[in-house]
């Protein structure tokens, strides 16, 4: 497989761009594997992708129901941050944030990460207060993050009306700069090149449809394609997790959740940055081909269903109008759903399992994308050296039955407050 | 839009409910740590039909026992949250 540059490009230019080769392999599945991951979506991948980078790990398979890319990897709004306040999550999302500022370099694949900034807008006195507080939290932790006044955001956000509309007045913002967005289907391609590069196999169209166990440990899967054994099976299908463990005869701490998000008509450079807003929940920017992609709460019931009903999309676009009233005359292009894994912290699991040889990487809530380049860092380190990564030690399975939880905002076990 | 029918109101929008959850976890009579770690955590999440416990929050204010399949969004049935559903064989059928 060649490498992408200036001169391949130049290359194929000559021969008008009909030699490109194929990014990625679709080989027939083998018998064997010493390692299974279960989901090709980003953290799937990536998971791949450092196994057999940093762990030397190459006899792999990703076996992915669909296409990959084709679940929440292609369904979310592509923001990329670390502005936690626990040590638990800090630490894990900042590893994250770190590999995406380095990540087109290290795929040869341009995954477009642009850390334009996240700005949390702040409306009243406790928010102000619980903001700061995780801005410091942020700082002791050698996270980036800094107040906004008023002016300071209408000077980064013009369009932004500060009274909001008279209900939600913007009172002061936190930002995080060096966090941003990237472009979501190049993550996942980039990584699956980067993995097919260095042998794994990448095994589209196929679904798990049984995990076989012999006692304490998992000895392979039956697929639509067949059986294969496996030494280790990691599973990285967020959205669906609660599923495929009770295959392994696990119950999850989950509840399945439909999140929304949507897009306007493309229109010209408008906001520059990240807009997120805890006043009803919304979170906006632009992307590059100008569309305004915006996102904001569940639709609070549990579902597998990756579509949303009317009444959350209203809500949503009226949160966003009441901070941005000159967008009230854009059209809606899309909207779409994607299935949230909620995890009863509100905290992501990467984790070993009861079970000797299976690993879980999944509970994502809200949040996934983000996480996808340490996600699969430190699974990969998890399953190939059968213990954590000292940055996800925290976000382990059992934390919910010793009492360890990460519950950023202190909501309790229940899922869709998280 | 769901249409849910609260067995005090009638057939109501969706947007006059709140949901709480999973209807099939009880309280253990105990106090076994396991148990109680299993009812306040641990959850069947089925790709299928699914009992859960709506508030009807914006009219009568009462509990309602919903059983709604989760990737159809189709509602079977619903019922007073003391009384049961029908057997789910009977939904499925």
């Amino acid at each position: 497989m060649s490498r992408y540059s200036i001169f391949s490009l130049a290359r194929n230019a000559l021969s008008h761009h009909k030699n490109w080769r194929e990014a990625w392999r679709s080989p027939d599945p083998k018998p064997h594997y010493d390692v299974i991951i279960i989901g090709g979506g980003g953290h799937g991948l990536a998971t791949a992708y450092y196994l057999a980078k940093e762990h030397g790990i190459t006899n792999v398979a990703v076996l992915e129901k669909g296409w990959i890319g084709g679940g929440n990897t292609g369904r979310n709004t592509t923001i990329v941050r670390s502005n936690y306040r626990l040590e638990g999550n800090a630490h894990f999302y900042e590893l994250s944030l770190k590999l995406w500022e380095g990540l087109s370099q290290d795929l040869n694949y341009n995954v477009m990460f642009s850390p334009r900034g996240v700005i949390n807008l702040l409306h009243n006195d406790s928010q102000i207060d619980s903001a700061l507080r995780r801005g410091n939290a942020m700082r002791m932790n050698g996270i980036d993050a800094e107040w906004l006044s008023p002016e300071d955001i209408k000077k980064r956000v013009p369009l932004l009306d500060l009274n909001g509309g008279g209900r939600f007045p913007v009172l002061g913002g936190l930002i995080q700069p060096r966090g941003g967005t990237a472009r979501h289907d190049a993550v996942a391609w980039g990584y699956a090149r980067g993995a097919d590069m260095r042998g794994v196999d990448i095994i589209q169209n196929c679904e798990v449809t049984a995990i076989l166990r012999d006692g304490n440990r998992v000895i392979g899967v039956e697929t639509t394609r067949g059986r294969i054994t496996a030494d280790k099976i990691g599973t990285a299908v967020a959205g669906h997790t609660s599923h495929v463990a009770e295959m392994a005869g696990l119950r999850m701490p989950i509840e399945s959740h439909i999140l929304q998000a949507m897009v306007s008509e493309p229109v010209k450079p408008c906001i520059d940055t990240v807009v997120t807003s805890g006043s009803g929940h919304m979170y906006i920017s632009q992307s590059d081909k100008g569309e305004l992609v915006f996102g904001g709460d569940l639709e609070f019931h549990n579902s597998y269903a990756q579509r949303g009903n009317f009444p959350r999309l209203e809500q949503v676009t009226q949160n966003v109008l009441t901070l941005f009233p000159a967008f009230s005359r854009l059209r809606l292009m899309r909207s779409w759903g994607g299935i949230m894994d909620m995890t009863m912290d509100g905290s992501p699991i990467i984790s070993k399992t009861p079970l000797d040889n299976f690993y879980i990487n999944g509970g994502w809530c809200y949040g996934g994308f983000k996480a996808t380049p340490g996600s699969g860092y430190v699974f990969a380190h998890t399953i190939a050296q059968d213990r954590p990564h000292p940055v996800n030690e925290a976000l382990s399975l059992n934390r919910f039955e010793t009492g360890h939880l990460l519950d950023e905002n202190g909501v309790g076990p229940t899922p869709k407050a998280h | 839009m769901l249409e849910i029918t609260c067995p005090w109101c009638g057939k109501r929008a969706q947007t006059e409910f709140s949901y709480e959850g999973d209807a099939t976890v009880s309280r253990p009579d105990t106090c076994d740590e396991k148990a109680f770690f299993d009812y306040v955590y641990l959850r069947d999440n089925p790709r299928g039909w699914h009992d859960e416990l709506w508030q009807h929050t914006a009219g009568c204010r009462r509990f309602v026992k919903v059983r709604r399949h989760v990737t159809t969004h189709e509602i079977a049935a619903t019922a007073k949250p003391g009384d049961a559903l029908p057997a789910l064989e009977e939904t499925e059928r």
